[in-house]
């Protein structure tokens, strides 16, 4: 089967890969451009790890065929720290003890960045809709969601 | 396993090159096509997309609305003329779902899932397809009984009368997980009102059969009475009729039969 040629942005840098028809998102990221940080859960749409920001809108990379983002803008967890600086967002999952295994947290991370991009002060219930695609099976949420909060009192403060 | 991915310019390509094979499926948002990919259904070997402008446009200006199949969910939220569509538009998914889940795929979407489409059932939503024989319209009951052989046909858009009042169009999904998760059970109501009596009544009801279905023997209970307690229980009362459930991981086939009247009846009076 031929290879199809995609380029697309990548965390504000161009890539160019070659893929099977029919893969998607989360495989060209993961093995054939080397970021690691969106996870593989459900592959169904049912845990949100996978989430990456495409053209500013949160979309699960697991259900997006490769092809797709064909010029467009990929935004990933890998993108979010600044330097040797982490983003504000993962400054506040650390203070707040938002990750325990941290499977979820470059889903959470996403959605939550997300979120603040749209809406810098976001109340409780805003960021509860924000993260309701993505699961975590540790905290039992409260931490992640003081963190976003937190993240966002800051940011407003700034 | 690779597979391959055709892409057009217009959508009637599309939909000749979707009835000409019968291993192809349409690729919209992604969240059906895709997921049976990952889960390995090797009865897919063609992906068929379209670039066409007409599959994402909204007329929500007049009193008829036309959806595009391509319109996503978060699309719909976005839309204050749509607002009668916005309960059961965020009741689906999470941000990232709405942002790619469309309404074209919500109409083939299984239990536990497509919950617009007792959304359009109940509002009587027709819907325009194009088969490998030009395009027609097709009343989505009709189309949502013959589901499975409209595999080749390509939907290029929904349309529907907007309700008369906020009143008329009622709308409940019962999930385990707030505020997302499978459907329980999903229920709609279209209550048009004349004269003080409900003339033209529909119920639709999700994960209650292998489709989403109408509640008829309810419909009947309501059709030309006022909205009143009895009637209410009448329909209510009625709500199994014609109902073939199934037990998943999410509720029994004894339970859903159980609730549906419990839920019928809060949705009629105005319960939350």
């Amino acid at each position: 089967m031929t290879k199809i040629p995609l380029q697309f942005r990548h965390n504000g840098r161009d890539v160019a890969i070659f893929v099977d028809g029919g893969t998607n998102l989360l495989v060209a990221l993961r093995e054939l451009i080397g970021d690691m940080t969106p996870k593989f859960g459900c592959g169904q749409g049912g845990c949100g790890t996978c989430s990456v920001v495409i053209d500013g809108e949160l979309h699960l990379s697991c259900l997006t065929l490769a092809e797709s983002v064909a010029g467009r803008s990929v935004e990933t967890l890998d993108g979010m720290k600044q330097g040797p600086n982490l983003h504000p967002l993962q400054r506040a999952f650390a203070d707040n003890f938002a990750a325990q295994c941290g499977y979820c947290t470059p889903g959470m991370l996403m959605a939550a960045k997300a979120l603040l991009d749209r809406n810098p002060a976001p109340s409780r219930a805003d960021v509860v809709e924000a993260i309701s695609g993505n699961i975590c099976r540790c905290t039992g949420y409260e931490p992640i969601i003081n963190a976003i909060l937190a993240a966002a009192g800051g940011r407003a403060s700034a | 396993m690779a597979v391959t991915v055709k892409t057009f310019a217009n959508a009637s390509e599309a939909a000749g090159a979707l009835s000409s094979d019968r291993s192809a499926r349409y690729l919209g948002g992604g969240t059906l096509v895709m997921r049976a990919l990952n889960e390995g259904d090797v009865s897919i070997s063609t992906i068929v997309r379209a670039h066409d402008q007409a599959l994402t446009r909204i007329d929500a200006s007049g009193p008829r609305i036309t959806l595009g199949a391509g319109v996503t969910f978060a699309r719909v939220l976005a839309e204050r003329d749509l607002a009668f569509l916005h309960a059961p538009a965020r009741s689906i998914g999470g941000p990232a779902v709405r942002n790619m889940g469309t309404i074209g795929g919500n109409l083939f979407a299984p239990n536990p899932y497509g919950d617009f489409a007792v959304a359009l059932l109940a509002l009587d939503a027709t819907i325009a397809v194009q088969g490998g024989f030009g395009s027609r319209d097709i009343p989505i009951e009709e189309f949502l009984q013959g589901r499975e052989r409209q595999a080749g046909t390509l939907v290029l858009s929904v349309s529907c009368t907007r309700p008369a009042s906020t009143e008329a169009f009622r709308y409940r999904k019962i999930a385990r997980i707030k505020p997302k998760g499978g459907s329980v059970i999903t229920l709609a109501a279209h209550l048009p009102v004349s004269g003080g009596r409900i003339a033209g009544a529909r119920i639709a009801l999700g994960s209650m059969a292998p489709t989403q279905i109408r509640a008829r023997a309810a419909e009947r209970a309501l059709e030309g009475r006022s909205l009143d307690t009895a009637t209410i229980a009448a329909a209510a009362s009625a709500a199994t009729e014609g109902t073939s459930p199934s037990d998943n991981a999410l509720g029994s086939a004894w339970y859903r039969r159980e609730i549906v009247g419990v839920h019928l009846r809060r949705l009629l009076s105005g319960q939350e």
